[in-house]
């Protein structure tokens, strides 16, 4: 690995070096590094780009790590990465996808992640965009997250992308059984003339079952973002979207809420709130010595912590 | 030592009117002074606080502040030459926690003990809200309470203190009072607290009455306290002018 890809793949997963428990390194179209674990398998696809994860029941306190790097620019590709989590696990999986462009064509990186997860499970998965370079080479990524949720399981989903990215369409769909349990957080921020759209769905199927989903962005220069957000109660169920934008400079920013309830004790709210930094936050700072743009940058990282 | 000079504020009203709220203040306070502002609800206390802190502009006179004019310097400039405000109504914010407001008001890296520190002084257990978020999940009085420590963290040559007592519980009330003696204990620095309690004015040394956006009186505790609590017909300073009742 050259230090541009370990540059990226410590922004988007913390790594210095090999991480511990299992993972798969994916660089410039071609996975480069694995380590499997007792527990956790993990097979290259024969019918197309990807892999399969395979974590046996039973599996505690496991990581598994799938980074994905791009540095050659003009790279596009479609990567399938299934995750088939058994019985009664409780493992953290970290993904992310870091593209560097430094030349004039675009590169691209298109993933599907589908997730079949058991009974009584616990999975925390977390995902981090990030992009850099100078080319005028734009910087793709357009991530799909397909989620079956099994009986009494938790799924927490954490989705971060703070930088570098040109255009993103974020798609994250969710089936959830009796008594499972969804949270989804989402953390973006657009600069530049970037475009991200997130479109959301979510199915409570199962009685008991719930879901949270949490979006704060902030919107940049004449960066544009769209939020589409769908929950569906189809039984005993509780759903709860939260859409928090921040707008500056001519960004645009949209958000569309659709809750729909088609059993009598579905219970579902959304929220969603879109404005401008409240001036009396950035003079509150300001009085404490900060400058306007000081203070701006502080309320912004605040927001996106 | 702080002066306004013919200090005025003016906003428009319809019809090309304008409406005076600050009008031609003179003051001088002098450094390492406990001054108390009071009067009556509407008065101009706050106005003259933001007038002092550079959040509002005023339409003529001048602030000098240890000689210099400081006019037209913005907010940040008037900060960072060590004077503070507390706001009547603090700012919520949303990801912004109590530790990361104390550390920049301290503006230096601050160990976690030191920034409990501040809370302690104003009352709250420190753990339990050192990491919380400084939004609306604060009760009032806590919010007020975690905007005076900031304050103590920054311990400027001037600090102003908008109705610092608003919102605060009776018990913690008189550690409050003790936080304001203690601050100015030292006589280090100026503290300016706009208040409507007899227990603060009772322990400023100089006391400032603004009514109807101008000095009505202005003196020595000792001098103008006997006079704003004294009478049954109520203090002389409050009473309105013959025409102005609506
Ligand atoms: N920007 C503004 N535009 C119009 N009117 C204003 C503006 N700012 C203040 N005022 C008015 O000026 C007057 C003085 O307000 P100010 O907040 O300074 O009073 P105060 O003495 O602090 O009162 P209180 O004791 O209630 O806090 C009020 O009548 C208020 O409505
Ligand atoms: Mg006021």
């Amino acid at each position: 690995m050259d230090q541009i890809q370990k540059t990226l793949l410590e922004e988007i997963a913390g790594l210095h070096e090999v991480p511990a428990g299992a993972y798969n390194i994916r660089a410039n179209g071609k996975s480069v590094s694995r380590n499997t674990t007792a527990n956790i398998d993990i097979v290259t696809k024969e019918d197309k780009q990807g892999i399969d994860i395979i974590i046996k029941p039973g599996t505690k306190k496991e990581s598994v790590h799938i980074p994905v790097v791009l540095s050659q620019s003009g790279l596009t590709e479609m990567v399938y990465n299934d995750f088939y989590v058994g019985d009664d696990c409780d493992v953290t999986i970290i993904a992310g996808c870091g593209i560097h462009n430094g030349g004039d064509e675009m590169s691209k990186h298109d993933g599907i992640h589908s997730f079949f997860i058991g009974k009584n499970s616990h999975v925390r998965y977390v995902e981090k965009h990030y992009g850099s370079g100078d080319g005028k080479g734009k910087r793709i990524m357009n991530p799909e997250t397909v989620v079956e949720v099994g009986e009494n399981s938790f799924m927490e989903m954490e989705t971060v992308q703070i930088r570098g990215v040109d255009s993103t369409k974020r798609r994250t769909s969710a089936a959830l059984a009796d008594g499972a349990k969804i949270v989804i957080t989402e953390r973006l921020m657009t600069h530049g003339s970037q475009n991200a759209e997130s479109y959301f769905k979510v199915d409570l199927n199962g009685a008991g079952s719930s879901a949270n989903l949490i979006s704060r962005s902030v919107a940049k220069e004449d960066s544009t973002q769209l939020f589409f957000s769908e929950i569906n109660g189809n039984n005993q169920c509780a759903g709860h979207s939260e859409c928090d934008a921040i707008i500056m400079d001519n960004a645009k920013i949209g958000a569309v809420p659709k809750i729909t309830a088609n059993h009598l004790e579905a219970a579902l709210i959304h929220e969603a709130a879109i404005g401008k930094i409240a001036g009396e936050q950035i003079t509150k700072l300001m009085t404490l010595g900060l400058t306007e743009a000081e203070a701006e940058e502080q309320i912004v990282n605040g927001f996106l912590r | 030592m702080l002066e306004l000079i013919n200090l005025s504020f003016q906003v428009p009203e319809q019809s090309n009117a304008k409406k005076e709220i600050i009008k031609s203040v003179n003051l001088q306070l002098k450094d390492h002074t406990f001054t108390a502002i009071t009067g009556p609800n509407g008065g101009g206390k706050s106005t003259l606080a933001k007038l002092i802190m550079g959040m509002e502009k005023p339409t003529g006179g001048q602030i000098i502040w240890n000689g210099q004019d400081i006019t037209d310097l913005d907010v940040t400039e008037r900060a960072k030459l060590g004077i503070s405000f507390a706001f009547q109504q603090p700012v919520r914010f949303k990801g912004i926690k109590v530790k990361d407001l104390i550390t920049l008001a301290a503006g230096e890296k601050l160990s976690t003990a030191s920034a409990c520190e501040y809370l302690s002084k104003v009352g709250l257990c420190a753990r339990d809200y050192i990491n919380r978020d400084v939004d609306g999940s604060l009760s009032g009085g806590e919010l007020k309470r975690i905007e005076i420590a900031t304050i103590i963290a920054r311990n400027t040559p001037l600090s102003v203190f908008d109705e610092p007592e608003a919102g605060i519980d009776l018990w913690s009330f008189s550690n409050l009072i003790k936080v304001f003696e203690a601050m100015h204990e030292k006589r280090e620095n100026s503290l300016i607290i706009i208040s409507h309690q007899e227990r603060i004015l009772s322990i400023a040394d100089e006391i400032v009455v603004l009514a109807d956006g101008a000095v009505k009186a202005q003196g020595a505790r000792e001098d103008i306290l006997p006079e704003l609590l004294g009478g049954t017909t109520g203090c002389k300073y409050y009473q309105q002018e013959e025409g102005t009742r609506c």
